[in-house]
C-alpha cells in the first residue's frame, strides 16, 4: 500500500462525507447561500451613506422670484425634497419632532428686498440632526447650492453683489444633536439591536434545545399545558431584556451623556411591545428549526436586515424605496424611531403613534404565527 | 370502573403518507406487567404516545385508566408515568432539582418529603446533588424511573427503558418494576430483550404497525408450532451450512458450541439432521426461544401477505 495515496483517499472520503452532510441539512445549506446573497444585495444596493431626497418643509413669508429660485435650487440639488409648506413657524418644530420631515427651510418676509439692498438677510435651515450622518451632507452643501443659484438671477445692475461672500447669511440649526455626536444616535439605537439579538436568538435556542434533547416530549407528557410551557420558558428572557434595558439606559446617561429629553413612559411602552414582538419571533424560529444551530442561523437571517435596513447603522432615508419598504416591516425600525424620538427629541406617545401601531401589528402577527406553528409541532 | 388499564381499539396514526400504527387493539387488565415487542420502527413508541395523550390518534379510540385518550388527555397525564426512550431529564439540574421540578408539575405536597422518599426508595439519596448530565447510563435510568414513578401513577409506560444499560442495572431495574407491580401498578414496557419479555405476564408483538400476536410467552411459543433441536458434537459448526439447506429447516443458529435447528415439522427435521451429520453428533429437543418464535411468526406473516397479494 502506498502511504501517499492512502492519505488522499482518506481525506477525500471525509471530504465527500462532509459534502453529503452539508447537502442534507437543508436549512444550513440554504443559509450558506441566502446570507451572502442577502449581504450582497443589502450592502451593494440598499446602503447609501449620502442620503438624497430628504423630506423638507418650507416656511416662506414672501413669494418673489428670488425665493422661488432658492427653493428651485434646493429641489434640483436632489438633497432636498420639498414636500410641504407651512405657515405657522411653531409647526416646524412639531414636524421635526414627529420625524415627518428632515429639514425646515424658513425665509422671512422682506428677504428679497434686503438681499437686493445688500444687507445679507438671514435664511434659516433647521435640521433633524438626531442622526448626524443623515443630515450632515445636505447641510454642508446648502450654502453652495443656494449661492450658485443666485448667480443666474443677480445679473445686470445686480452683478456687483455677486463676487464676494454669499449675499445672504445662512443659519443652520442642527436640532436635537447640535454637536453631531455620533453616540447620541448609536447608543439609544443599541438598545434595540441588543434586545433583538438576545430575545430572538436566546429564546429560539432555549426552546430548540428542549426539543433537540427530547426533554420537550417529557414535559408535555406531564400535566402541563403547552401555553404554560411557552410562558414559563419565555418569562426569564423578558427579565434578561429588562436588565439589558436598564444597563443600556444607565450607560447612555452616565458613560455617554446621551440626553434624555422625553418622558420615560412612552419609552417603556415601546420596549414592552418590542420585547413581545421579538419573543414571539424567536419562538416561531424555534418551531421551524430542528437544532440550536439552525435557530441561530434563522436569527442571523433576520438580524442582518434588521441592523442594516432599520436605520441603525445607515441613514434610513438614504435607502432606495424597496429597502425602505422592507425596513418599515421590521420592528427594529419603529423601535429606533421611538427610542431616538423620546430620548433626543422629547417625542410624546402622540408624536410616535404610527410607530407604535406598526410595531404592535408586527407583534400581534408574530404571536399568531408562533401559536399556530407551536400547535403543529405537537402532533 | 373498568378493570382494564388500557382499552384501545383500532388505533391508527398516519404521518403524511406514512402509516406508523395501523389498527392496533390493546386490552390490558390492571395490575399486570406487559411487554411490548417488535422490530425498530414497528410503531411501539407511537402507540405508547397515543395511549398517554401525547399524540392524537388519526383513527380509533379508547380509554386509558378509564379516561378517553382523545378528550381527557390531561387526566391521563396526571395518572400515568411515561418514560421516554431517550433520557429526557435536564442535564444542568441535579437529581434532586429534577425530581423537585417534576413534583411541582404534579403539585405534590409536601414537596421536600415527597422527594426525600423517592430518593430513598431508588437509592439516589447519596447522589442527589450530582448534576444529571454527569451520571452514567444506569444512574440516569434510575433517575428517570424515580421521576416517572414519584407521583404514584396507576399506569407506567416505559419505552425501551433498559437499552444500553449493563446487566446488573437491568436486573435491579426489573426488580423495581416487579416491586411496583406488587404494589398494584400496571406496567407496559417496550423492549428488544427476550429475557425481559419473558419476565412479563403477557406480551404484545407489533410488526409494521400491526399487532402480529399477543399472549403469554409460553403460549406464543407453543402457538408458533416451532420445534427446536440442540445439535452438539465435534466441530458441529461445519454442519450449519448444509443443515440450513435442508427441507423443513426454517432456521439454524449458533449457540456457543452447539447449533439450534428450528422448524415446524419434528420428524422431517430429525430425519434431516440424521442424514446430514455423522455419528459423532447428538441432538435433543429443547424449548424454542421467543426470538425464534417471532422470526417464524414474522416469516409466516410475510408469506400470508404474499399469498394474499
Amino acid at each position: 500500500m502506498n502511504i501517499g495515496s492512502g492519505v488522499f483517499v482518506r481525506i477525500s472520503a471525509i471530504f465527500f462525507k462532509e459534502l453529503v452532510q452539508m447537502r442534507r441539512d437543508r436549512l444550513t445549506f440554504a443559509m450558506m447561500f441566502a446570507i451572502p446573497v442577502l449581504q450582497l444585495v443589502l450592502f451593494g444596493y440598499a446602503i447609501n451613506t449620502d442620503p438624497k431626497d430628504l423630506p423638507t418643509a418650507v416656511h416662506v413669508e414672501e413669494q418673489t422670484p428670488i425665493v422661488r429660485t432658492l427653493l428651485q435650487a434646493l429641489e434640483t440639488s436632489t438633497y432636498y425634497d420639498l414636500v410641504m409648506q407651512t405657515d405657522d413657524p411653531r409647526e416646524s418644530g412639531a414636524l421635526l419632532a414627529r420625524g415627518e420631515v428632515a429639514f425646515v427651510v424658513s425665509i422671512p418676509a422682506g428677504f428679497s428686498e434686503q438681499l437686493i439692498r445688500g444687507e445679507r438677510p438671514q435664511l434659516l435651515i433647521e435640521a433633524d440632526a438626531s442622526d448626524p450622518a443623515a443630515a450632515s451632507n445636505a447641510i454642508a452643501r446648502a450654502d453652495a447650492i443656494l449661492t450658485s443659484a443666485l448667480r443666474h438671477d443677480l445679473t445686470g445692475p445686480l452683478k456687483s453683489l455677486n463676487p464676494g461672500p454669499s449675499p445672504f447669511e445662512l443659519i443652520t440649526h442642527a436640532r436635537y444633536n447640535p454637536e453631531g455626536v455620533t453616540q447620541y444616535n448609536i447608543v439609544p439605537g443599541l438598545l434595540g439591536v441588543i434586545l433583538t439579538m438576545t430575545l430572538v436568538m436566546i429564546t429560539g435556542m432555549a426552546i430548540t434545545r428542549e426539543a433537540e434533547r427530547g426533554t420537550l416530549e417529557n414535559l408535555l407528557a406531564m400535566p402541563v399545558q403547552p401555553l404554560e410551557v411557552m410562558i414559563g420558558k419565555i418569562t426569564p428572557y423578558v427579565g434578561v431584556g429588562a436588565v439589558q434595558t436598564i444597563v443600556i439606559l444607565v450607560a447612555a446617561r452616565y458613560l455617554f451623556a446621551v440626553p434624555f429629553i422625553g418622558s420615560m413612559w412612552p419609552l417603556l411602552f415601546g420596549v414592552a411591545i418590542f420585547v413581545l414582538a421579538n419573543l414571539a419571533l424567536g419562538f416561531t424560529f424555534s418551531t421551524i428549526a430542528s437544532s440550536q444551530m439552525q435557530a441561530m442561523q434563522l436569527t442571523m437571517f433576520f438580524f442582518l436586515p434588521s441592523i442594516l435596513l432599520s436605520g441603525f447603522m445607515f441613514p434610513f432615508r438614504g435607502m432606495p424605496h424597496w429597502a425602505q419598504w422592507i425596513g418599515e416591516v421590521l420592528p427594529l425600525t419603529h423601535f429606533l424611531r421611538i427610542v431616538r424620538g423620546v430620548m433626543l427629541k422629547g417625542s410624546t406617545l402622540g408624536d410616535l403613534q404610527s410607530e407604535f401601531i406598526a410595531m404592535t401589528i408586527f407583534a400581534l402577527a408574530a404571536v399568531v404565527v408562533a401559536m399556530l406553528q407551536y400547535r403543529q409541532t405537537l402532533d | 370502573m373498568s378493570a382494564l388499564a388500557i382499552d384501545v381499539t383500532g388505533l391508527v396514526k398516519r404521518f403524511g403518507d406514512n402509516t406508523a400504527v395501523d389498527g392496533v387493539d390493546i386490552h390490558m387488565p390492571k395490575g399486570e406487567v406487559w411487554g411490548f415487542l417488535g422490530p425498530n420502527g414497528s410503531g411501539k413508541t407511537t402507540t405508547i404516545r397515543m395511549i398517554c395523550g401525547l399524540l392524537r390518534a388519526t383513527e380509533g379510540e379508547g380509554t386509558c385508566l378509564g379516561y378517553d385518550i382523545a378528550r381527557e388527555a390531561d387526566q391521563v397525564k396526571l395518572s400515568t408515568g411515561y418514560m421516554t426512550q431517550k433520557f429526557s431529564f435536564w442535564n444542568e439540574l441535579t437529581i434532586r432539582e429534577n425530581l423537585e421540578f417534576v413534583a411541582r408539575l404534579y403539585r405534590m405536597t409536601p414537596l421536600r418529603e415527597c422527594v426525600d422518599i423517592t430518593l430513598e426508595t431508588l437509592g439516589l439519596t447519596d447522589r442527589q446533588h450530582q448534576q444529571a448530565g454527569a451520571l452514567s447510563g444506569g444512574w440516569k435510568q434510575r433517575l428517570a424511573l424515580a421521576a416517572v414513578t414519584m407521583h404514584a401513577p396507576k399506569l407506567l409506560l416505559l419505552d425501551e427503558p433498559t437499552a444500553g444499560v449493563d446487566p446488573q442495572a437491568r436486573r435491579d431495574f426489573w426488580d423495581e418494576i416487579h416491586r411496583l407491580s406488587t404494589e398494584g401498578m400496571t406496567v407496559l414496557v417496550s423492549t428488544h430483550y427476550m429475557d425481559e419479555a419473558e419476565r412479563c405476564d403477557h406480551i404484545v408483538y407489533l410488526a409494521n404497525g400491526k399487532l402480529l400476536t399477543e399472549g403469554r410467552v409460553a403460549d406464543i411459543i407453543k402457538d408458533s408450532g416451532l420445534v427446536t433441536f440442540r445439535v452438539e458434537g465435534d466441530s458441529v459448526r461445519r454442519f450449519a451450512g448444509p443443515l440450513q439447506q435442508l427441507e423443513g429447516v426454517d432456521h439454524v443458529s449458533y449457540f456457543g458450541d452447539a447449533l439450534l435447528v428450528s422448524g415446524t415439522q419434528r420428524e422431517i427435521i430429525e430425519h434431516a439432521i440424521e442424514e446430514a451429520t455423522d455419528a459423532s453428533i447428538r441432538w435433543q429437543v429443547v424449548r424454542p426461544s421467543l426470538d425464534d418464535a417471532f422470526i417464524a411468526l414474522m416469516a409466516r406473516a410475510g408469506d400470508d401477505r404474499r399469498a394474499h397479494a
